[in-house]
């Protein structure tokens, strides 16, 4: 019965990834694409990997969308290239059957017993004072990963900025980003922007949290905290953010450096590049866990909101701040 | 047949859809779109090979379900650069567009 719920599941997936590859109108492919997000997270609940769906849903479907929805209009208006003839699509058609047959094939002829690290992760869990072997493995035992993660996200948030376009007299990295959307926001929209928020900010806290011992985490955690600032611009209950904030710089930075300070203290007091000192390694994991939590939010709002429009420049009074 | 091998198997056929979208689209985001679809289907492959590799009373290996997660993260900075290079080509285009159609056309 659940293979039959399994199979189901796959297939659903792969009839709204066919719908988005093959659609026509950009805005109805971004929400097919939502939807196939939600499909995985499905999918990975099934694979008893909670704290992958939490992430899936929240990042790879929800903040992934909504920066996609932002691009579907600009789509609308673009010139579309020629599209591919049939040969192209015939020889693309093949190349793709090719990749799913080795795979598949990958699939099928697993080696036996499976390589697993599950059991030395169970094994050196305890030292690390926290219960969720995934926290465990994202902020202790592959620590520096994390930590690329969220330099590659600080990353991303240069390239984007750095996408402005020329505003004679202003200073780079500085201004308003674009209103997330034109219209005013409707009664429900403000009102549903004030009763989520509370919750919101509670699921943050929460997910923060309990990531220690049951699947949650950081990441998911942020996104929420992101998601929630996104609502309150949409609701325009908040102001749009000035990039040249130094607050704002802080927030951004915040999580980032926390980690790697703590990664040199590590050779202080442990020894090693992202060792935890004995005894003390839960409390000091929370603090850095709580500044990556503010971090990868702000950082995933001004991710959605995109760079500097040029409407700033023209404002009276721009340059006072 | 377990669920591990069935859900392997979708990851696969949800690559070779994804790979297909990304050949013949005619959009940047179209291309954007299928290569998130090839990305997720590969984090499935993964996570179909760590749970087979359940162990030690976890309900999968948790090293893989670490990676995908961030993994998931680079996907969605790779994603939001690409859409804010896409809406600064499809901004700079109209401009271009704009300039020579409006000398005819008098004070815009």
């Amino acid at each position: 019965m659940s293979l039959f719920f399994d199979a189901a599941l796959i297939l659903l997936a792969i009839v709204v990834a066919l719908k988005v590859v093959t659609g026509r109108d950009p805005l109805t492919d971004v929400i097919a694409f939502i939807a196939y997000g939600i499909v995985l997270t499905l999918v990975w609940v099934r694979l008893a990997a909670v704290d992958v769906a939490l992430t899936e849903v929240a990042v790879g479907s929800g903040a992934t969308g909504l920066v996609l929805l932002r691009a579907a209009g600009a789509a609308a208006t673009a010139k579309q290239e020629a599209r591919p003839g049939r040969v192209t699509k015939g020889l693309a058609a093949l190349v793709s059957l090719v990749v799913f047959l080795l795979l598949a094939a990958a699939v099928l002829a697993w080696p036996k017993p499976q390589p697993s690290l599950a059991l030395a992760v169970a094994e050196h869990l305890p030292a690390t004072g926290l219960g969720n072997p995934i926290t465990g493995v994202l902020i202790v035992f592959r620590a520096l990963d994390t930590l690329l993660e969220t330099v590659v996200l600080l990353l991303a948030l240069v390239g984007i900025w750095a996408l402005a376009p020329d505003r004679t007299g202003a200073r780079a990295w500085s201004g308003t980003p674009a209103p997330l959307s034109g219209m005013t926001p409707s009664g429900a929209q403000v009102l549903l922007a004030q009763l989520l928020l509370p919750v919101g900010l509670l699921v943050t806290v929460y997910q923060f949290w309990a990531g220690a011992n049951v699947p949650a985490g950081a990441f998911q955690g942020g996104a929420v905290l992101g998601a929630m600032w996104v609502l309150l611009l949409l609701a325009r209950l908040a102001p749009l953010p000035r990039l040249e904030q130094p607050g704002l710089a802080v927030l951004v930075l915040a999580g980032p450096f926390a980690f790697l300070a703590t990664g040199l203290a590590g050779w202080v007091w442990a020894g090693g590049f992202l060792d935890y000192p004995e005894g003390i390694e839960k409390p000091v994991i929370i603090v850095v866990e709580a500044a990556i939590v503010v971090s990868i939010g702000v950082t995933l709002g001004l991710l959605v909101l995109g760079p500097a429009g040029p409407q700033a420049a023209d404002r009276p009074g721009a340059d006072a701040s | 047949m377990s669920a591990a091998p069935l859900i392997g198997l979708g990851g696969a056929a949800l690559v070779a859809i994804g790979l297909y979208g990304l050949i013949v689209g005619s959009d940047g985001l179209k291309r954007v779109l299928a290569f998130n679809i090839l990305g997720g289907g590969m984090f499935l492959v993964f996570g179909a090979v760590a749970r087979r590799g359940a162990d030690g009373g976890f309900g999968g290996d948790p090293v893989p379900h670490a990676l995908v997660i961030t993994g998931i993260v680079v996907a969605f900075s790779a994603t939001a650069l690409a859409v804010a290079l896409l809406n600064r080509l499809a901004a700079a285009s109209a401009e271009e567009g704009k300039a020579p159609s409006d000398t005819p056309g008098g004070p815009s």
